[in-house]
């Protein structure tokens, strides 16, 4: 999971229904610890700017 | 400054933070409010709807937070038409920047203080306590000690999963939403507007709520499992290309708005959640700034006593739980089963109960007459909202 910081808001969304608490919003970023995501795919479909994307992949 | 010690830190200086910061430090306690952003109510994620008689305990009403006031609200059915309700309480769309700004001010005037551009970052604990609350201030790392934590910290709240509480919200619990502030347009002056249906806002609504005469913010939420293939704003052009296709956007916001049912755990040893922290938000409108302030107000109460009584356990801490469930809690919850009912719901069935309420008369339009007129229209659906009702009821035990 990366998050394209000139898409993301910081609305703080992505948050609320990550299960395992792996993203950590600041004033100016949103950082998503790798080591702790599972990859449940939750933070992409909520995301209302569509900022966060599956690492490696094109799109 | 970060040398001090408080007997309350609250995180987070929203309409939620700063009214638990106001009744703690009006009880008694040393208070501290840390907030992330620059100023309190910057930047404003919300429409800004909110009725008068929920705010007007808290603060009195001042033209320079009203941009509109509000008679009623209009519900649009997916199939076109609409009906009017304009006897169900008046309220507010408020300039909430400035409205958030007073709320901090009148929590500063009772005697606490406010750290802007401070970032919690976690908890102190000590001898299996909780004392105090580490932040970054200007890339420092700073900690202050206090007794009791208050996590105000809004949708992206983390104050709770610190303490062991899971905050985690459901997909289906979660609105995600945009909004334009749009100019240039033509509105209904005194009403706010809904539309409902599959086609224009899966499991949420489009809403308008006017703030002059030719602005207002119009908005989308989806409910969170069923935006997978299609983002909230591509909606909301569609809808904003047909209603107002001559308008200008001012801003653009995005946020997200829990609809969850009122978890009955919000308080820990030396922890407290509130607002939207706390899931307190009407899971059928989506409203939260009067919840996170009734909430706010017991929070601020019951912080104060502990300090007092020197007991901050959970054992005292429990009863703003309880005051909470007893005043909102559990009608949040009857909400929540009412709106898992309504997200099952295809056009037509949203198109029938429109009709049904067009039959209901202004004056009368109360929950009863609409009750009376439903049984006729669509027994159906009415034991469905009577079985929800019972099944929250039967949960609540
Ligand atoms: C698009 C949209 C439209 C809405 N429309 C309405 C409406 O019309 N009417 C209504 O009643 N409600 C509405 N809501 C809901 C409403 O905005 C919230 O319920 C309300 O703002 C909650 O208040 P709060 O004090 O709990 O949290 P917030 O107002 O979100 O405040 C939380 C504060 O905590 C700060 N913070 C967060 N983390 C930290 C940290 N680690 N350290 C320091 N500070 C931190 C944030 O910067 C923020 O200032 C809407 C929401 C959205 C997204
Ligand atoms: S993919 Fe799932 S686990 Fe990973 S950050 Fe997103 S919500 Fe959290
Ligand atoms: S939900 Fe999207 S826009 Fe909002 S903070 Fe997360 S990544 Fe950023």
């Amino acid at each position: 999971m990366k998050v394209n910081s000139s898409l993301c808001d910081i609305c703080g969304t992505c948050v609320a229904v990550c299960p395992v608490d792996a993203i950590r919003v600041s004033e100016f970023c949103v950082h998503i610890e790798m080591d702790v995501c599972t990859q449940c795919g939750n933070c992409l479909q909520v995301c209302p700017a569509r900022a966060i994307t599956v690492e490696g992949d094109a799109s | 400054m970060s040398a001090r010690e408080y007997d309350v830190v609250v995180v987070g200086a929203g309409p939620a933070g700063s009214i638990t910061a106001r009744f703690a430090a009006q009880g008694g306690a040393g208070v501290l409010m840390l907030e992330r952003d620059r100023e309190p109510g910057i930047p404003v994620r919300c429409a800004e709807g909110v009725s008068r008689a929920g705010i007007e305990p808290y603060i009195e009403p001042d033209e320079r937070w009203i941009a509109a006031r509000i008679e009623g609200a209009r519900l649009h059915a997916p199939g076109g038409h609409f009906v009017d309700m304009t006897h169900v309480g008046t309220g507010y769309v408020l300039e909430r920047r400035i409205f958030d700004t007073e709320l901090a001010n009148m929590a500063l005037r009772a005697g606490a203080h406010l750290l802007c551009k401070a970032d919690a970052v976690g908890l102190v604990h000590e001898d299996g306590r909780i004392a105090g609350v580490k932040y970054r201030h200007n890339g420092e790392l700073r900690t202050v000690r206090c007794r009791i934590v208050v996590g105000a910290d809004g949708v992206e709240s983390r104050v709770g999963r610190w303490a062991g509480i899971d905050t985690a919200v459901a997909l289906s619990d979660i609105d995600t939403c945009c909004q334009y502030t749009l100019a240039g347009i033509e509105t209904l002056p005194n009403l706010c507007e809904f539309y409902f249906g599959n086609g224009v806002s899966p499991g949420g609504y489009v809403w308008i709520f006017p703030k002059g005469p030719d602005t207002a913010n119009v908005g989308i939420g989806v409910a969170g499992h069923l935006a997978a293939n299609k983002a909230p704003r591509e909606y909301l052009d569609e809808f904003v290309a047909r209603r107002f296709p001559d308008a200008r956007i001012n801003y653009i916001v995005y946020g997200g708005v829990p609809t969850a049912c009122s978890p009955r755990h919000i308080s820990e040893d030396g922890i407290m959640l509130v607002g939207d922290a706390a899931r307190q938000v009407n899971p059928i409108t989506g409203g939260g700034v009067v919840q996170g302030m009734v909430a706010g107000e017991m929070a601020g109460r019951t912080a104060a006593e502990a300090i007092k009584s020197g007991d901050v356990s959970r054992r005292t801490l429990k009863a703003y739980d309880k005051a909470w469930m007893k005043a909102l809690g559990n009608t949040q919850r009857t909400m929540w089963s009412l709106k898992e009912r309504f997200l099952k719901m295809d056009d037509e069935r949203f198109n029938r109960l429109v009709s049904t309420f067009q039959k209901v008369p202004q004056e009368q339009f109360d929950l009863k007459s609409l009750f009376k007129e439903a049984i006729r229209e669509d027994p159906k659906l009415v034991a469905e909202v009577a079985r929800a009702f019972l099944v929250t009821k039967i949960r609540g035990k």
